[in-house]
C-alpha cells in the first residue's frame, strides 16, 4: 500500500469507528427507552 | 420542567452544531492547511488526530479518576454515573489511537506494531480500561459495583502518566514529545495550528458524547430500579 493508501485507510477508519459507536448509542438508548416506558406502565397498572 | 428540557436540546442541538464545524475545521486544516512532512511525506497527517485522540482518551480517564474519587468521597452515584460513561469514550479514544498508530508505522517502521514502552503501555491502559468496563457489566449491586470500579478507576489511572513519560524515561521508535520536549524538538507553526484545531474538536467529540453516554446510563440505572420495584 502506498503512503497515501495508508493515509487514506486511517482517516477512514477513525469515521468507521466513531459512526459505530454513535449509531450503538443510539440503538442502545432507543431500546432502554422502550424498556422503562414499558415497565413504568407495568407499575402504574400494579399501583 | 418543559423550560429545561427545551434548553437541554438547544444546548444539545447547540453542542453538536460546534463539534460538527470543528471537526470540519479540523479535518481542512490537516489535509489543506498543514504542510506535508520532509521525511514522511503525506503520512505524517495521520499524526494530527492520533496525537488528539491520545489527549482525548487520558482527558476520558482523567474524568473517571475524578469521578471515582468524588464517589469515593462523597458517595453520589452522579458520580459513578460519570465515571461510568468516561471509561467507555475514553476506550474509544485508545481504540482510535490503537488503529491509526500503526498505520502510521507501517510506512514509516516497516512494521505495524513493535513491544516498543509506549506502545505496550497503551495497549495496557485500553486492557486496563476494558477489564473496567467488564467489572461494571458483570459486577451484581449498584452500590457495591460502583465501590469496586471507583478503586479501579482511581489504580487505573497510574498507567496515564506511565503511558505519557514512556518516551522520556525509556529507549523507544516512537517520536519524542513534540510540545514540551527537548531542545530542537517542535513543530512548525503551522502544524503546531493544526493539531491545537483538531485537539479541540476531538475535546468537544468528547463533551457531546459524555452527554450523549450519560443519558443512557441514567435511563440504564432508571430501567434496573424500576425492575428491582416491579418484583419486589
Amino acid at each position: 500500500m502506498s503512503k497515501l493508501g495508508f493515509l487514506f485507510t486511517a482517516y477512514l477508519l477513525i469515521w468507521i469507528v466513531l459512526a459505530g459507536y454513535l449509531l450503538s448509542l443510539f440503538t442502545r438508548q432507543r431500546r432502554i427507552d422502550r424498556e422503562l416506558l414499558n415497565l413504568q406502565e407495568q407499575l402504574k397498572r400494579r399501583s | 420542567m418543559r423550560n429545561a428540557e427545551a434548553r437541554t436540546r438547544i444546548f444539545d442541538g447547540a453542542l453538536w452544531a460546534v463539534t460538527s464545524l470543528a471537526i470540519a475545521a479540523a479535518l481542512y486544516a490537516v489535509f489543506l492547511y498543514a504542510p506535508t512532512e520532509r521525511t514522511m511525506g503525506d503520512v505524517q497527517r495521520i499524526f494530527y488526530f492520533h496525537v488528539a485522540s491520545a489527549w482525548v482518551a487520558f482527558l476520558a480517564f482523567f474524568v473517571v479518576f475524578l469521578a471515582s474519587v468524588l464517589y469515593l468521597a462523597t458517595r453520589n452515584l452522579q458520580h459513578d454515573l460519570i465515571a461510568a460513561s468516561s471509561a467507555e469514550i475514553g476506550v474509544l479514544f485508545t481504540t482510535l489511537v490503537l488503529i491509526t498508530g500503526p498505520l502510521w508505522a507501517k510506512p514509516v517502521w516497516n512494521t505495524y506494531w513493535t513491544w516498543d514502552p509506549r506502545l505496550t503501555t497503551t495497549l495496557v491502559l485500553w486492557l486496563i480500561y476494558i477489564a473496567y468496563l467488564m467489572l461494571r457489566a458483570f459486577a451484581g449491586e449498584e452500590e457495591k459495583t460502583a465501590r469496586f470500579a471507583a478503586v479501579f478507576g482511581i489504580i487505573g489511572f497510574l498507567d496515564v502518566p506511565i503511558v505519557y513519560f514512556s518516551i522520556r524515561l525509556w529507549r523507544t521508535l516512537h517520536p519524542k514529545p513534540v510540545i514540551g520536549g527537548s531542545e530542537g524538538s517542535g513543530l512548525h507553526p503551522t502544524m503546531l495550528i493544526t493539531l491545537l484545531v483538531s485537539l479541540i474538536a476531538f475535546a468537544l467529540l468528547y463533551a457531546t458524547l459524555l452527554r450523549l453516554r450519560v443519558r443512557l446510563e441514567r435511563a440504564r440505572r432508571e430501567v434496573r430500579r424500576a425492575r428491582l420495584a416491579l418484583n419486589a
